[in-house]
């Protein structure tokens, strides 16, 4: 028995507390609880998982004992092992923050009861696209979490809502059928859907018809990661769900989409046959993205935006994809799950204290809560890339892969990077001057919680200090907390998480760049699948 | 490996149909399409199974080229299973579209429209600035009547935004930028 044999229940846990969680819909204090000890548990395990990782190296777990390549596999090696903690890591903290919202808001029933369930099954499906080895049932694990997802993005019905949330099942459903028909071509073309059956057997393939079936994939999967030109649907869609749900959306679904990705490009279509493609969709994601998130004066909008800029580095690791290229992706990954949650988190915050989201509305956030102010400004910098944060770290690597390279398509890739780096810094600074550092009288129509606490001259914290006036957001007599200790605490781990990744960015330089020399070699995937000899 | 050029026509119509109502504005008929863009799917991965044969259960001496492939077969089940769940969701976000606006087309983002319309020219970022920002004043170029005045207030440098301000700003805003038009 070692660690890696428990990679089922980071699937099935969160199942059946989805079915619990179900089960009490009409208990929201027991539902909290089971939702939260389950993804506690999962964390747990996954932890245990990752630790053993690195000594147990590749590991294939045959589900119901059917042998492969005709039964499902689930692999763990140490680059899912990660990608399901930091996963699951940021799902725990935005579940906490979701349940003090409503706690806070004093609903105890109301639409919010099937967010726990939904929740939950989304964590599943999540986890089930990060273990499967076995293409098909990656497909089923993106329908979970896709499901899931329509379900919480349109969390209420709200006109906003469905109008978004009609855009993002159509453009996710069609990238998923082009993933069934993918999936349909290469079962005709070599008769399994197993991957590291594949990994053998599509060598022997044509070539024209590997790249037809490569390319197929690559954009199926380039739209669920919202690469340019296919990350149109994504800022349209993302800022109008509630605050929580964005923040998951934002760490967890294009990262689902990138980390497919990299085991497409690694396992499945080893080669640089169409490196230079990808170089040049990630510069164009790289720029295009930023210079979008330079035109919004919403937070939420300008993160998504941000959110697409930044997925063009982890596509610039992917197509140098040499070792140190693909470590740094990596690293990049995992850093960017947590920053992008918890700037997202931090918005929420925002939108609470200051009623809105929007900068122009915004200011004097320093001055009424600093501690608002701190957890802005450090995962900001964080996602800018100003040492000695992640951030920069990741870039870095990215940088020296991209030299090491030295193409002039790389050189650019090198340009377009640091260029990005700096916009996103501009846009950051934006958003400081704007709703943190001017005074709020220099607000356009400020609303009225922000003016009556500055008014007070003191700090409040509740919205009972704006009776007798229309506080309008908040729907009942009694006062509410403005930024309660449940929903500041999970941001705050967040954060302190992102900042954990500077600290121990040593080990976790050194575990990536050991799971991108995994994945380079193939060796190890296809024989922990397959058996010993099977490569050749 | 031989393929049933019937059901390739076939797919070849679905998707082709599929892909003419998923650029539609109205939104039933999106649905339309996505669900023969299913089928399609569907029906290629059946194409892609081989030709027919028995039903996979074994029997003692039949060679095995002679069963049917099962494995498409499970997986388009599972497909289909899939499509049906999310035509569901579809139709009650369609209706629920309808309730809130008898609306049955795809809108357009508010914020996006507003983020076009604005202009190039922001008074924070873009204003001149203003050429004296000190709040301490030389006695010699400046005339005394004024500086009694402007200290008397803010400072100077406050009057001299508020004038940079109305000049590029005149008329006062009566729109929330966040309102929706």
């Amino acid at each position: 028995m070692i660690a890696a044999d428990l990679a089922p229940l980071a699937i099935v846990l969160p199942f059946l507390g989805a079915a619990v969680t179900f089960l009490l819909i009409r208990h929201s204090r027991a539902q909290r609880a089971v939702s939260i000890s389950t993804l506690t548990v999962t964390l747990i395990i996954e932890v245990l998982m990752l630790l053993a990782a690195p000594s147990t190296g590749t590991h294939a777990v045959r589900l119901g004992g059917w042998e492969p390549p005709f039964g499902i596999v689930l692999v763990v090696d140490q680059f899912s092992a990660l990608m399901l903690v930091v996963s699951s890591a940021i799902s725990l903290a935005v579940l906490i923050y979701a349940a003090g919202q409503g706690m806070a808001d004093g609903d105890e029933d109301g639409p919010v009861s099937i967010f726990h369930p939904t929740y939950l099954i989304l964590v599943a499906g999540v986890s089930n696209a990060f273990l499967t080895g076995d293409l098909f049932n990656l497909y089923v694990g993106f329908e979970i979490l896709l499901t899931a997802s329509y379900v919480l993005m349109t969390l209420g019905g709200t006109a906003p809502r469905i109008r978004a949330g009609v855009t993002y099942v159509v453009v996710s459903v069609v990238s998923s059928m082009l993933f069934l028909i993918s999936i349909a071509m290469i079962y005709g073309a070599t008769g399994t859907v197993n991957m590291a059956d594949l990994a053998v057997k599509l060598e022997t393939v044509d070539p024209a018809t590997q790249l037809v079936l490569h390319l197929m994939l690559l954009v199926a999967f380039g739209i669920k990661a919202a690469v340019f030109p296919l990350s149109f649907w994504l800022p349209d869609s993302y800022p109008t769900a509630p605050a929580p749900v964005t923040a998951v959306f934002a760490g967890l679904l294009t990262k689902v989409g990138v980390y497919a990705m990299v085991r497409v490009e690694t396992l499945l279509f080893p080669g640089d046959r169409i490196n230079s493609l990808l170089m040049i969709v990630a510069l164009l994601t790289m720029v295009v993205g930023i210079l979008g998130a330079l035109a919004q004066s919403d937070i939420k909008r300008l993160l998504s935006f941000t959110l697409v800029s930044h997925i063009g580095y982890m596509v610039f690791g992917l197509a140098i994809s040499s070792r140190i290229g693909l470590g740094a992706a990596v690293y990049y990954v995992a850093h960017h799950i947590t920053v992008q949650t918890s700037l997202f988190l931090v918005t929420g915050l925002i939108e609470r204290r200051g009623g809105t989201a929007n900068v122009d509305r915004l200011g004097g956030l320093a001055k009424l809560s600093p501690l608002l102010g701190i957890l802005f400004f450090l995962p900001a910098m964080n996602l800018a890339g100003i040492p000695p944060f992640s951030g920069f770290l990741g870039k870095l690597g990215l940088i020296q892969a991209g030299v090491e390279l030295g193409t002039p398509l790389a050189y650019a890739l090198v340009a377009g990077g640091v260029l990005t780096s700096l916009l996103t810094l501009l846009v950051m600074a934006r958003v400081w001057n704007r709703a943190f550092w001017r005074s709020p009288d220099d607000a356009e129509d400020p609303d009225p919680i922000l003016l009556a606490s500055k008014a007070d001259g003191s700090s409040v914290g509740t919205s009972r200090h704006v009776t007798g006036e229309d506080t309008g957001r908040f729907a009942g007599k009694d006062p509410v907390t403005l930024l309660p200790r449940t929903m500041t605490g999970p941001t705050i781990g967040l954060v302190a998480l992102g900042l954990g990744l500077m600290v121990l960015a040593g080990p976790l330089f050194a575990l990536s760049d050991d799971a991108a020399q995994e994945m380079l070699d193939r060796t190890p995937y296809i024989e922990a699948v397959l058996g010993p000899g099977a490569d050749g | 490996m031989t393929v049933n050029l019937t059901l390739i026509v076939l797919m070849a119509a679905f998707f082709a149909a599929g892909i003419y109502l998923l650029l539609e504005r109205s939104l039933t008929r999106v649905l339309l399409g996505l669900i023969l863009l299913g089928n399609g799917a569907n029906i290629l991965m059946l194409a892609m199974s081989g030709g027919g044969g028995t039903s996979p259960l074994y029997v003692a001496g039949t060679p095995t080229e002679d069963y049917t492939d099962s494995l498409p077969q499970a997986l388009i089940l599972t497909a289909i299973v899939i499509t049906f769940a999310v035509t569901a969701f579809m139709l009650g976000i369609i209706y629920r579209s309808w309730v809130l606006g008898r609306e049955d087309d795809v809108q357009d983002d508010p914020e996006d429209r507003r983020v076009a319309d604005q202009s190039s020219y922001d008074w924070e970022d873009d204003a001149d600035v203003v050429a004296e920002t000190s709040e301490f004043f030389d006695d010699d170029d400046a005339d005394p009547t004024v500086r009694r005045g402007s200290t008397a207030r803010d400072g100077a440098a406050t009057l001299d935004v508020g004038a940079a301000r109305g000049e590029h700003d005149p008329a006062p805003r009566t729109r929330r930028p966040g309102d929706p038009r």
